[in-house]
């Protein structure tokens, strides 16, 4: 990158910079005339100067042709202008005033604009660029750097950046412009005032940068500190169960404290250095006027200098210090940007750099890797020159499957990463059918082979976008716009033009169907779902289909087919007898098996202030509860839980699980209750305070009649709250729709799970196996009705959260290794990819894997040595250097470094 | 059926007969009551073992698989409680336990009735008065059935 910022603004910014610089030139003689004009206001439309009476006149926009008088003798009126009285004058004067005051302003939005436009085109451009080189680090740096520095590099420090670029020229050039007009009219009146002021510029020239080297050393201090202080914040999230499990919060307490008390120290003495600096500066620009006042004054007072030219000099260095001062504090500026710059882009210049062109868009997979795999003494070093692969030489037909074993330091795991070109070799070279894997531009890396590590990484979106993300490679069909989608898409591309950014449309589809063996993304979901088998998480995604929810208006199809199936359940139940086993939503029945909140509202809240509790202070409900007259039941309610769960609770021992298993109430609020209890006994539950009524009303929502059985609910008190319901779902729909999604027979509720809407109801408590029994039936209903590849696409929407943390480790794994089969590439390298399964898993994958891809190559670094039977060919790796290569057979047995592993397990 | 009438039954049961009314309570609630079908199996013999039943309403069989087929060893009834061997002393279930009619049954689980014991020692007694109760009664019929096999 250009390590000179301001040759890099001036290389991709200078017609614009230009473009401004002409419109503030332009907009210089409106601003001196609306200077100029307040003065003819007072003088001649207040004061009348020029005016001998009340009638007589004087013109208005009167023009003379410049030097008319020196060429012709005479003037030469070009306009006669309007002849005005002293009133109208005034008016008219003040208009124009008015009218300057405006073009002035709207110069000056216009500038600002442009400028604000320009800095943020650069700043976009730059973070680009970042952004790019990142995507060019090689693998194996991007491993060694902390990605919250990385982040805040691009995020934070190069922000500053876009405020100064607009101001980057003009500033100087309009700044100087005044200060040399200045200076030049100062030198004009008297040539040795002139020298005085220009010295005491210079002075201040030659000494402020002096002053200021350790306010930039302390300001590139600052910047690193401030990085690494977000580094380690973090770290203090990621490493959040380290510091919990060795009690080690304090010490990071401590570490925090002393960066930020750095931090403190380096920002201060800035501050300290940076209002000296100011001082001097004001000091030495009014060492000026004492000059003139003095040595001018003397001068005066001896008759060799012009009073009036005195005066003058003194009036036109009022225009001085102001822009030098500026200009200081832009100079300032400039260094301190240029600082963030080089520190930023220091850090993105690691020691290799992947050319564009490897990772050119245009670039073809070319045809299928064939021929051999060539690795002719291969050699890695790490930082410290330890070898962790050692004059590795083998030779292997693409097709064929291969594995590599070792123990942990035998460098397999480094192998794997060299073979699928993440890591570049010290030395030696890596081949495929004769050509350097190098060499080789990520286009066929990347789609012709596919990498599986241990750590495998997934994106935060759904499981099917992580799944085809190995299929994006380029947009391959554009996106359907509408015109106004054009116009805005064509005005976007305009602008990324500007900015040096890429046009790609993420809008576009980019997934390469083709490349999974599929036409579209129907097809294409067979193939996922044949991969998710193969590896043993087809289940794992039903299950999230189930519990997932869908948009009913988005897909009405899987909606109707939801409750289709809600039907055959029911009708499935009865025909077995066991219909009792759940407890339908019956819009005029009482749910013994759901909370009385659901019960209210008869829906699922898709807003945290209808949920459970929350009710109790949801003024909607409270108000509603009031009318209704039901309000103080469920005081009541409340207060009969709190009774029992005080006597229930009360003998039992603190931390007793039960506490947490069974308490409406926690452990810790019990002796709150038990006091308030006192109260209710004392002055009646109607003289207990607002926040006390609150604390018993919210016991009542979240109780279940079946399950707690305090009897509570009989059939007076469940005929109030169905009726309730009713007028509940009106006020909702009135007030705040959308709030909850009902329950409706003959409907979808796009609030609740899969899984709820075919149920409808809640299991009943009591019944044995209930929820076995009714799980098998949903799962008959939906394969009969031919729903399983529905729940499938509904499980494939499921996010998998950061890194994938939604997922348990083993999923991750599994998902990470159907990503890479699901391309289909000519060779997969699986490195240690499926360490975290037990063996019985890991043996199970590997087979159905292997059977898969029989004919097309795969390299895989095994866990267990023993697995290495159903390959052709096994390399037996040991410190970095090969000590075996050839068959299972041939290399396994009493003596032979395969078979010490295998024996070792 | 609410909690209330839940402990008057269990206050019936032997095992719990001494117990405080606050501490019977409790261990409703934090039981489940789990209702099964004539022929459904409460327990079957061989498997692992995680609940006791107390019998709150209906009849339920004991039957134990022999070499020649199952033997109906027992019949419960309303305030029997059975299955707690197997909690007890983590074999596998000793005998299989059906329905026999409508059953209503209160499950409690090991956890909790481990919990019950430790907590209320007198709870702890009165198990041990019944187990020896039975075992009095086995080695009454072992007696029984070898004077039998004798003659």
């Amino acid at each position: 990158m250009e390590p000179n910022l301001f040759k890099y603004i001036w290389r991709y910014s200078r017609r614009d910079q230009l473009g401004i610089l002409l419109l503030v030139l332009l907009s210089m003689p409106f601003y001196f005339i609306s200077l100029d004009l307040p003065k003819s206001i007072v003088n001649k439309g207040i004061q009348g100067e020029g005016f001998e009476g009340p009638a007589s006149t004087q013109p208005l926009m009167r023009f003379e042709l410049p030097y008319g008088e020196a060429l012709t003798g005479g003037p030469v009126v070009l306009f006669d202008g309007f002849d005005l009285q002293q009133s109208g004058l005034l008016l008219a004067l003040s208009f124009a005033f008015l009218g300057f005051v405006l073009v002035n302003g709207i110069f000056k939005f216009v500038i600002n604009t442009l400028k604000g436009r320009l800095g943020e085109r650069m700043l976009r451009r730059l973070r680009y660029a970042l952004s790019d080189r990142i995507l060019r680090f090689p693998a194996s740096y991007s491993r060694r750097i902390k990605q919250a520095e990385v982040a805040t590099m691009i995020k934070d420090e190069v922000e500053p950046l876009g405020g100064f670029i607009g101001d980057s020229f003009v500033t100087p050039a309009f700044l100087g412009g005044q200060a040399i007009t200045a200076m030049v009219f100062i030198m004009i009146q008297s040539v040795w005032l002139g020298l005085v002021a220009a010295a005491i510029v210079l002075v201040q020239a030659f000494l402020i940068p002096k002053l200021r080297k350790r306010i930039l050393q302390l300001g590139k201090e600052r910047q690193l500190t401030a990085r690494q202080l977000a580094g380690r914040v973090a770290e203090l999230v990621e490493g959040a169960v380290e510091i919990h499990a060795h009690d080690t919060s304090n010490l990071e307490r401590a570490d925090i404290s002393t960066r930020l008390g750095r931090i403190f120290d380096i920002r201060f003495e800035i501050f300290q250095r940076k209002f000296f600096v100011k001082f001097l500066n004001n000091f030495l620009a009014q060492l000026t006027p004492f000059v003139f006042y003095s040595v001018g004054g003397l001068l005066a007072i001896s008759g060799r200098l012009d009073i009036g030219a005195l005066v003058a000099v003194i009036a036109a260095y009022k225009d001085l210090p102001a822009p030098i001062k500026e200009l200081i504090d832009w100079d300032q500026q400039r260094l301190d940007v240029q600082i963030k710059y080089d520190q930023v882009i220091e850090q993105f210049q690691p020691p290799e750099i992947l050319d564009p062109a490897k990772q050119d868009i245009a670039a073809d997979p070319g045809p299928p890797l064939d021929g051999d795999l060539v690795c002719k003494t291969v050699t890695l070093l790490d930082d410290s020159n330890t070898k962790l692969v050692d004059s590795v030489s083998f030779k292997t037909p693409v097709t064929a499957h291969l594995a590599i074993v070792g123990n942990s330091s035998s460098g397999k795991d480094h192998l794997g990463l060299l073979l699928a070109n993440l890591t570049r070799p010290t030395s030696g070279s890596i081949s495929v059918g004769g050509r350097d894997i190098n060499n080789l531009p990520q286009a066929v890396t990347g789609r012709r082979v596919s990498y599986v590590g241990p750590d495998a990484y997934l994106f935060p979106t759904s499981v099917l976008e992580n799944l085809i993300y190995g299929l994006k490679h380029r947009p391959l069909r554009d996106a359907d716009h509408d015109a106004a989608g054009q116009k805005l898409r064509a005005r976007y591309v305009a602008e990324c033009r500007r900015s040096g950014n890429p046009t790609f449309d993420t809008a576009a589809d980019w997934v390469d169907y083709a490349a999974a063996g599929a036409a579209d993304m129907d097809s294409l979901q067979a193939h996922i779902v044949q991969t998710l088998a193969l590896v043993d998480m087809e289940e794992d995604v039903y299950q999230f289909g189930l519990t997932g929810s869908i948009d009913p208006q988005q897909r009405p199809a899987v909606a109707e087919g939801i409750l289709k199936a809600r039907a055959a359940l029911i009708e499935r139940l009865a025909k077995e007898g066991a219909r009792d086993l759940v407890v339908w939503f019956e819009p005029e029945q009482y749910n013994p098996n759901a909370t009385l909140a659901e019960n209210l509202l008869f829906g699922t809240p898709t807003k945290p202030a209808f949920k459970d509790e929350a009710l109790a202070e949801n003024p909607i409900i409270l108000k509603f509860l009031r009318e209704e007259g039901v309000s103080d039941n469920l005081l009541k309610m409340g207060e009969t839980i709190a009774r029992t769960m005080v006597e229930l609770f009360a003998d039992l021992p603190s931390g007793h699980p039960f506490f947490e298993q069974f308490g409406f109430i926690e452990e810790d609020e019990l002796p709150d209750f038990r006091a308030l209890l006192g109260r209710v006994d004392k002055t009646g539950i109607e003289a207990l305070s607002p926040g006390d009524q609150l604390k018993l009303r919210r016991l009542p929502f979240k109780y279940v009649e079946g399950r707690h059985r305090l009897g509570l609910i009989d059939e007076d008190q469940a005929a109030r709250i169905v009726s309730a319901r009713q007028r509940i779902a009106k006020l909702l729909e009135e007030s705040d729709p959308g709030a909850v999604e009902f329950y409706r027979p003959d409907s979808y509720n796009a609030a609740a799970s899969l899984q709820d809407n075919i149920l409808f109801g809640r299991l009943a408590y009591g019944r044995a196996r209930a929820e076995e029994i009714v799980g098998r039936m949903m799962t008959e209903v939906l394969e009969s009705l031919d729903l399983r590849q529905t729940v499938l696409a509904v499980g494939l929407d499921y996010q998998v959260g950061v890194a994938g943390r939604r997922l348990t480790g083993i999923q991750r794994q599994k998902l990470a290794v159907a990503r890479a089969l699901l391309k289909q590439p000519d060779l997969l390298i699986v490195n240690e990819a499926v360490a975290a399964m037990d063996s019985a898993s890991q043996q199970r994958i590997q087979e159905r894997v292997l059977e898969a891809r029989r004919g097309r190559g795969v390299i895989w670094t095994l866990h267990r040595p023993a697995a290495a039977a159903h390959f052709e060919r096994v390399l037996v790796m040991r410190s970095g250097r090969i000590v075996e290569q050839g068959t299972f057979k041939e290399l396994n047995g009493p003596g032979s470094a395969l078979g010490e592993l295998v024996a070792a397990g | 059926m609410s909690l209330d009438q839940e402990v008057e039954i269990l206050r019936q049961i032997p095992l719990f007969a001494n117990i405080d009314t606050a501490k019977l309570k409790l261990m409703c609630f934090a039981s489940q009551r789990l209702t099964f079908k004539p022929g459904e199996a409460l327990c079957r013999q061989g498997e692992p073992g995680d609940a006791a039943f107390v019998i709150v309403e209906g009849e339920a069989e004991v039957t134990v698989d022999t070499g020649g087929g199952p033997v109906k060893v027992a019949v419960l009834t309303r305030n029997d409680i059975v299955g707690e061997i197997a909690i007890l002393c983590d074999v596998p279930r000793t005998a299989t336990v059906t329905a026999g009619s409508e059953l209503v049954t209160l499950k409690v689980t090991k956890d909790l009735f481990f919990q019950l014991i430790t907590d209320f020692p007198e709870m702890g007694v009165e198990v041990m008065r019944v187990l020896a109760h039975r075992l009095e009664q086995t080695t009454a019929q072992l007696l029984e059935a070898r004077a039998a096999a004798g003659t």
